[in-house]
This record gives structure tokens, C-alpha cells and sequence, in this order.
């Protein structure tokens, strides 16, 4: 009794809970809500300072909609062919003898840096590049790769295929292989297993991959203008645009507004997983 | 469990390659004596060499390094802080509120964390430079810090601190020998995270870092949009060397912190 009194005081110790909150919640105030109310405010200024639904008006006009109904569609491709290929390979994955060190193998190229690994496909999709050397020889003939939307989506999807290994990889192989056992114990073919019974028990890996590869790939900026020159802009290159080139920050923040929606619209859609894990997953 | 059959072998193969590739041959290239990265001519060093000579470069790479550790560590220090208060309300509302804001900064795009950190640098006249990159890089990385220490401390039963204030210590000692011990292995990935979070961004410090500050990212980029140098091959094969090192020795202590943390347990 006289202990759980002890434990209440300390816990409720509030002048001490306070100190150590402060910077935490100071950070809160400011790196948190802050910016978001800072980027709302100013979606209703004009370039030169005046109050102004003129922002809003221009977003909506035909300009900005195909701009986001491309960077929708690009995201989406990104998004698919990631999945297409990280799937097989989280499943194969799986059943390798050394998993655990096969994964790190497939993490190591995802901790060097962005850049380093974009500034590769300049110089292998160059024109002299290897790339073009192989089709040459195959008969094909030189090509513009670079500089296209092909070229695009491959170096995305090429960057974002570990962010969407892991989240699947975790959920493969935390699935029971009793349930894959019943199932074809009951008479189920592959398919069907794969479509009942697999599919369904790592949705939720699949949910986190696609929300860790969504959400940059609208907002991509570095890619499009290092790989795809100006035929693509997304969102994110809009952004960018806006605010270190056009220093027009009212209408880059207009464009930042409905980003962060589309981020709470994907985020609800594919909501429902374990964000700790997802976090952990984007990172490593 | 079934063992994967040839043509599976050779599709897992097929990605290792098509992973890897890019980085061979931006390292293959910066042992090219010739200028580009098409043809290559004969072996040198020359690049390397390049890059430490070139004193700008150096500056930069120490100016990526001091930022990534200093934000590591101050951002470890609020984030277990943060972990600590978010662990230990008691109102269920609240704390999911919290985290939730918690939260927001990890799932943000880059973009649009640069933009909105660069209205908030202006307009509260921080100066850009290596303080606004300090500051948003700190301020990115304490979430992930306190995601990766609050499951510790849902680990770390109360019978603990029970325990240790029947002991007779103070709250201090609670903190500093039974609390911070036990999610020390939180707090190592914590760390390590911010780390490569702060090494790797270009988004966030492109927008905050003003005319005479660069990070490695940001230099590599305007690099890159100029064209191919060698000089770039030969500091990602710098870059390759280094991460394999960390990458490893992150996995040998969280192999060892691992040990000490299940004989506690048992």
C-alpha cells in the first residue's frame, strides 16, 4: 500500500514530468503545428503580400488539375510496378536459407544516398551509356532513355523497391505456415491459397509499403528534374518551383495545402496498419 | 517449408543485380582515367585523389558529418525525453493526440517539410545557414526517436520502478539506473536512425540552407545537374566503404545490445 502510494507520487509528480516535457512539447508547438499553420496562413497571400483567394482559384484552374492528375498517375505507376516487383521478391525472400542476411543485402543499397544512386542512371542511361550500348548491339539503335517519363518511373520504382520489400517482407514472415498447410490440406491450389489466405493475412504489410511509396513519389522533386528533365512535374516539383524559383510562396503553399490532404486521404485509405512498424521499415 | 526452385533463384538474382548495379558502376567508373562514364581507359586514382584535395569538398563533408552527429544526439536527448512523457500519461486521449502529432513529421514529404520550415526560418529571422539546417534536421529526427524508445519503454514493466523506489532511490536514480538502462537499445537505434535520417536528406536542407552552406547531398545534386564528374564516383565509393562499415557495425551492437537485454528479462 505504502508503495503504489510511492509510485503514485512519483508519477504524479507533476513539476518534474514538466521539465522534462518542455523541449518535447516546445518541439511540438513549433516544427509540428506551427509549419502547418504557417503554410495555411500563407496560402491566402498573393506574391506581393495581399490577402487573396486568388491561390485557391488558380489551383483549380486547368493548369494545376493536370499537374495533379499526372503526379497522381506517375505516384500510382511508381506505386504499382514497386509492388509488382517487391512482392515475388519479399515472398522469395522468405524462403531463403540466410532470410535475415539476404534482407540486409537487399536494405544496404537503400542507405546510400539518393542522390549518388540517381547520378548513376545519368550515366547509365546516357547516351554513350551502357544502357544504349546494349540496345545497339542488340539491334535496337541508340534511344533518348534519359530525359523521358520511362526513364521516370525506373529510377523511382528502382528507389523506392526496398522501402516496399520490408513492410511485405515482415508480414510474409510473420504468417503462420500452419495456414498455408490447412489451406492446401483442404484442397486449395496455389492460386488460391495465395489469393484467401496469403494475400489477405499481409495486407496490412502491403498497405504500409504502398503508404511509404505513395506519398514521396507525389512529391518527388530531385528525380524529375536530375532524370526526367522538365517532361515530368509532380506536386513536389511544383512546390519546389514555387517557392526557390518563382518566390511566389503563396501559391507554392496553396500546392503544399492540398498535398498534405492527399497525404491524409492515403493515409486513411491505407491506414489501419501499425505506424511503429512502418516507421521502422521506411528507415532501415 | 518448400525451398525455392531455379527460375525463382534466378529472379532473386535478377534484383540483387539490378539493385546493386547502379552503385558497381558509379564505383567501377571512378577508377577511369578517361572523363566520362562510358569508356573506360585505364585504371587511376586520380579521383580520389581529387576529392582530397579539393578543399571545398572536405569542408562540406565535415560540415555533413558535424550536422548529422550534432542533430543525432541533441535530437536522441528530447526525443527519449518525449518518449518518457508520452509513456508515462495517463489520460489514453491525450497521449494519442500526442502521438499522432508525434507522428506527422515522419509521414510528411520532404517537400513539404522544407517549404514550411523555410516560412518558419523567415519569419522568426533565423538566419539560413548551418543553424537552420542544424535545427530542422534536429527537428525531423525526433519522432523517429521516439517511436523507436517508446516500445522499450511499453517493454519495461513498473515492477521495476516499484522495485527500485522500495530500494530507497531517489527519482533521479530511477531514471538515470533503471529507466535509461533498459532502453538503452531504444535509444542506440534512436540514434543511429536520426543519423542516417540527417546524412541522407537532400529535400529538407535544399529548401532551409541558404547561399554559402551545403551539406553533401545538396553538393552532390548541383554536382549532378551540371553534369558527370568523376570526382562524384570517387566520393560514392567513399560513401559505399563507409555505409557497408556502419551498416555492420550497427548489426554487431544491436546483436550485443540484444544479449544483456534477454538475460535481464529471463
Amino acid at each position: 500500500m505504502h508503495d503504489s502510494n510511492r509510485m503514485e507520487l512519483w508519477k504524479m509528480n507533476k513539476g518534474l514530468q514538466r521539465i522534462y516535457m518542455l523541449p518535447y512539447a516546445l518541439w511540438i508547438v513549433l516544427f509540428v503545428v506551427a509549419p502547418i499553420a504557417l503554410i495555411l496562413y500563407y496560402s491566402f497571400f498573393d506574391i506581393t503580400g495581399h490577402f487573396t483567394f486568388e491561390n485557391y482559384k488558380s489551383f483549380f484552374s486547368s493548369t494545376y488539375l493536370t499537374l495533379t492528375v499526372s503526379s497522381f498517375w506517375y505516384a500510382l505507376l511508381i506505386t504499382f510496378f514497386a509492388l509488382l516487383v517487391s512482392y515475388p521478391t519479399a515472398y522469395l525472400l522468405t524462403k531463403t536459407k540466410h532470410k535475415q542476411l539476404w534482407l540486409l543485402l537487399i536494405i544496404i543499397p537503400s542507405w546510400i544516398n539518393l542522390l549518388l544512386k540517381t547520378y548513376a542512371f545519368i550515366g547509365l542511361m546516357g547516351l554513350y551509356g551502357p544502357l544504349n550500348a546494349f540496345l545497339e548491339t542488340i539491334g535496337i539503335g541508340k534511344q533518348q532513355i534519359l530525359f523521358t517519363d520511362v526513364s521516370f518511373v525506373f529510377v523511382s520504382v528502382y528507389i523506392f523497391i526496398p522501402f516496399m520489400i520490408l513492410p511485405i517482407f515482415n508480414a510474409l514472415d510473420k504468417l503462420n505456415p500452419a495456414l498455408i498447410d490447412a489451406s492446401r490440406d483442404l484442397g486449395a491450389s496455389s492460386w488460391t491459397t495465395f489469393r484467401r489466405v496469403i494475400w489477405p493475412l499481409t495486407l496490412n504489410g502491403v498497405k504500409s509499403g504502398v503508404q511509404v511509396v505513395f506519398i514521396p513519389a507525389l512529391s518527388l522533386f530531385m528525380i524529375t528534374r536530375l532524370i526526367a528533365g522538365n517532361k515530368v512535374i509532380t506536386l513536389g516539383t511544383a512546390i519546389e518551383q514555387q517557392f526557390l524559383v518563382t518566390q511566389n510562396w503563396g501559391m507554392g503553399s496553396t500546392i503544399a495545402v492540398f498535398l498534405i490532404l492527399f497525404m491524409f486521404v492515403v493515409m486513411v485509405i491505407t491506414g489501419g496498419s501499425d505506424k511503429g512498424a512502418s516507421v521502422h521499415e521506411k528507415n532501415k | 517449408m518448400k525451398r525455392i526452385n531455379n527460375l525463382q533463384k534466378l529472379y532473386l538474382i535478377a534484383v540483387f543485380i539490378v539493385l546493386y548495379a547502379p552503385i558497381f558502376y558509379l564505383i567501377f567508373y571512378s577508377f577511369n582515367s578517361g572523363g566520362g562514364m562510358s569508356h573506360f581507359e585505364s585504371f587511376t586514382w586520380e579521383h580520389y585523389a581529387a576529392v582530397f584535395e579539393d578543399k571545398r569538398l572536405i569542408v562540406i563533408v565535415l560540415n555533413t558529418v558535424i550536422i548529422a552527429l550534432l542533430s543525432a544526439l541533441l535530437s536522441t536527448a528530447i526525443g527519449v525525453l518525449g518518449a518518457m512523457a508520452i509513456h508515462f500519461m495517463r489520460n489514453k486521449r491525450t497521449r494519442n493526440a500526442v502521438l499522432s502529432l508525434n507522428n506527422i513529421l515522419i509521414v510528411s514529404p520532404d517537400v513539404i517539410i522544407g517549404a514550411s520550415f523555410l516560412i518558419l526560418f523567415t519569419m522568426i529571422g533565423v538566419k539560413l545557414g548551418f543553424a537552420s539546417v542544424l535545427i530542422s534536421h534536429i527537428a525531423f529526427s525526433i519522432p523517429i526517436v521516439v517511436i523507436m524508445v517508446l516500445p522499450k519503454l511499453q517493454e519495461m514493466s513498473s515492477t521495476l520502478i516499484d522495485a527500485a523506489l522500495d530500494l530507497g532511490a531517489s527519482r533521479r536514480d530511477v531514471v538515470t539506473r533503471v529507466i535509461l538502462p533498459f532502453i538503452q537499445p531504444g535509444i542506440f537505434a534512436g540514434f543511429f536512425l536520426a543519423l542516417t535520417y540527417s546524412l541522407d536528406d537532400f529535400a529538407v536542407t535544399f529548401f532551409v540552407t541558404g547561399n554559402g552552406f551545403s551539406t553533401l547531398s545538396v553538393e552532390i545534386y548541383s554536382m549532378a545537374r551540371a553534369g558527370i564528374t568523376l570526382t562524384i564516383n570517387a566520393l560514392s565509393g567513399l560513401i559505399f566503404v563507409i555505409t557497408v562499415v556502419l551498416v555492420l557495425g550497427y548489426y554487431a551492437i544491436s546483436n550485443r545490445t540484444k544479449m544483456p537485454l534477454t538475460g535481464v528479462k529471463k
